[in-house]
């Protein structure tokens, strides 16, 4: 049984069709990459998926329990989490903290118990801790762990999410252009975090504009452009593909010839 | 113990500090009675900022909680004969019933429009206390008879001092434990991304209405506690005007801290009395103070000076 299951997937914005009946699957274990033209629908569909919209028609699964009429918190329970393009960083709270919050699912929280402080909280709180402390050791970010997270620059801030969204321990990592705005050295650490993420048995689909990245990580490729499916397969066979390159540099290319 | 628990030590060491020295500097009567309503201030003030401070939700409609917990107390043994305590604990839950019910929907709001809809509550109870003759004694407000606990009859300065000295420590206690928990940081995670939050699992509109209805409990408590020191309460105690007081308060101390609270309760409470020797000019003089913290330390008193002490450290001048 397929990890992941999209089918028929449509949403409008207005009259303009965002998606249109878009259909795939990832199987477990697989990194998939989402690629496509900007406003080709990519981060509608992560939204859609992550329940931060509400789809017109179709229907998402996840390890077979459909998604689709859930709440973004109760996808999460299902093993749902994602980073986003533009950061949602908790800003006032401190490195560790964040991936604290990401521990969320795994924490019991008893209200009587929180607010008289029992020893049972301190011991959660203790390993909360410990495992945020592990997850920022494995993005490269363990030394800065007491810092606000205010003080982290872009690249790092990309790692908190990432790190933030393991601590809940998905079956399913959504990463919306994990690579956006890093600096080559960056892209290539994220790089190596992905791959030991899958290694770890963690499916993950990205969002990614950096095509030597997709090349390198992904098993699979889906290339979208306006809000339709335009081509699936291996990265080879996709870059290869006549549609593929029509929709990214035909088109550009013939505007070029037109323009000039 | 961690550094968290070591910095909860240390803050609730130092209130107990305050209220121990405090009698030994200032041990009239009057003295007594003003700190006495500056701790009563400061546990509705403390709700409001795990509400504001913790979970950056408004409500400026507070005093209506603290309304209902007055009136509870002095209600309960006037009509129904029942132990004040009792009536006090009556309006506790009646405070937490009607946050979780009109929490709901009204913390589906944000910004203006949730500011506005706690208004319109807080100004509801305070005009159903007005209006209401029969029960509550309308604007003329209602006398308490003295409290007595195990036949001791508790009155005095020194007692109330010692009694909501006591309340304020547990409520800051309690407040502290909250803070630092998983209900904690997913109530301080929401304030900065509802988004982010909800993605990692954490209900939202539950943990906002949780944070909602704390903060209406310990309200009542304050509103219950001041009904039984003061022994007189009126509809002010529920007016908007007091809804503003508290919310001055917990931005003026500094919104995202505890200590700070405490300290805005303490400056809100103090100041009008310290300030009657500029008779008319009275209420000018402490507007002006008002916008001269705001100006001078925007985060508010106590994140504003630990920010520049923190700068004298690192660059000594």
């Amino acid at each position: 049984m397929s990890l992941l299951a999209v089918e028929g997937l449509s949403i409008a914005f207005g009259g303009l069709r965002a998606l249109d009946g878009v259909s795939f699957s990832v199987e477990p274990g697989e990194v998939f990459a989402i690629i496509g033209p900007n406003g080709a629908g990519k981060t509608t569909l992560f939204n859609l998926i992550g329940g931060l919209y509400r789809a017109h028609s179709g229907m998402v699964r996840l390890a077979g329990a459909d998604l689709t009429r859930l709440l973004p918190h109760e996808r999460a329970a299902r093993g749902l989490a994602r980073t986003f393009q533009n950061l949602q960083i908790f800003f006032r709270m401190r490195v560790v903290e964040n991936v604290m919050v990401g521990r969320h699912l795994a924490e019991r929280r008893r209200l009587w118990a929180e607010l008289l402080g029992l020893p049972s909280v301190a011991h959660e709180n203790r390993e909360s801790r410990t495992r945020a402390l592990e997850l920022l050791a494995f993005v490269g970010l363990a030394e800065r762990a007491l810092e606000p997270a205010a003080n982290l620059p872009y690249g790092a801030l990309k790692r908190l999410e990432i790190a933030r969204a393991l601590a809940a321990e998905p079956k399913l990592l959504l990463l919306d252009e994990p690579a956006a705005g890093c600096n080559p050295v960056e892209t290539e650490e994220i790089d190596a975090v992905i791959k030991t993420i899958a290694a770890q048995g963690v499916t993950v689909v990205l969002v990614e504009h950096d095509m030597r990245l997709v090349m390198r990580v992904s098993d699979r490729v889906l290339v979208l452009d306006q809000g339709r499916v335009l081509a699936l397969g291996p990265p080879a066979q996709v870059r290869t593909d006549p549609r593929v390159i029509e929709a990214y540099l035909g088109r550009l290319g013939r505007e070029r010839a037109h323009a000039g | 113990m961690g550094a968290n628990g070591r910095r909860k030590l240390a803050l609730l060491a130092a209130l107990l500090a305050v209220l121990v020295a405090l009698p030994w500097l200032f041990p009239s009567a009057f003295h007594l009675r003003v700190a006495a309503l500056v701790w009563i201030n400061a546990i509705a003030a403390l709700g409001l900022a795990l509400l504001m401070g913790l979970a950056g939700q408004v409500s400026l409609g507070h005093a209506g909680f603290m309304g209902i917990g007055a009136y509870a107390t002095a209600l309960g043994p006037k009509h129904l004969g029942l132990d004040p305590l009792l009536s006090l604990l009556g309006g506790i839950v009646a405070a937490g019933l009607l946050a979780l019910l009109v929490g709901r929907p009204i913390l589906r709001l944000k910004g203006h429009y949730l500011a506005v809809a706690t208004l319109g509550l807080g100004i509801l109870v305070h005009l159903v206390i007005v209006s209401e003759v029969p029960i509550t004694g309308g604007p003329d407000g209602v006398q308490l008879p003295r409290l007595e606990l195990l036949g001791w009859r508790l009155a005095g300065p020194g007692t109330w001092y010692a009694i909501t000295g006591a309340s304020l420590l547990l409520a800051v206690w309690l407040a502290l434990n909250l803070e630092d928990s998983a209900t904690g940081r997913a109530l301080r995670a929401l304030h900065d991304s509802e988004i982010a939050a909800a993605v990692v699992g954490v209900d939202v509109a539950r943990h906002k209405l949780l944070v909602f209805v704390v903060a209406a409990v310990y309200a009542a408590f304050a509103g219950g506690l001041f009904a039984l020191f003061n022994r007189f309460v009126t509809p002010d105690v529920a007016g908007f005007l007091r809804s503003i007081e508290l919310v001055t308060m917990v931005v003026i101390g500094g919104m995202g801290s505890i200590a700070g609270a405490v300290v805005g309760a303490a400056l809100l409470t103090v100041l009008p009395q310290a300030l009657t020797l500029f008779h008319e000019y009275e209420h000018a003089v402490l507007g002006l103070l008002i916008i001269l913290f705001m100006v001078f330390l925007r985060q508010g008193i106590v994140p504003g000076l630990a920010a520049l002490v923190r700068g004298r450290f690192r660059s000594p001048a």
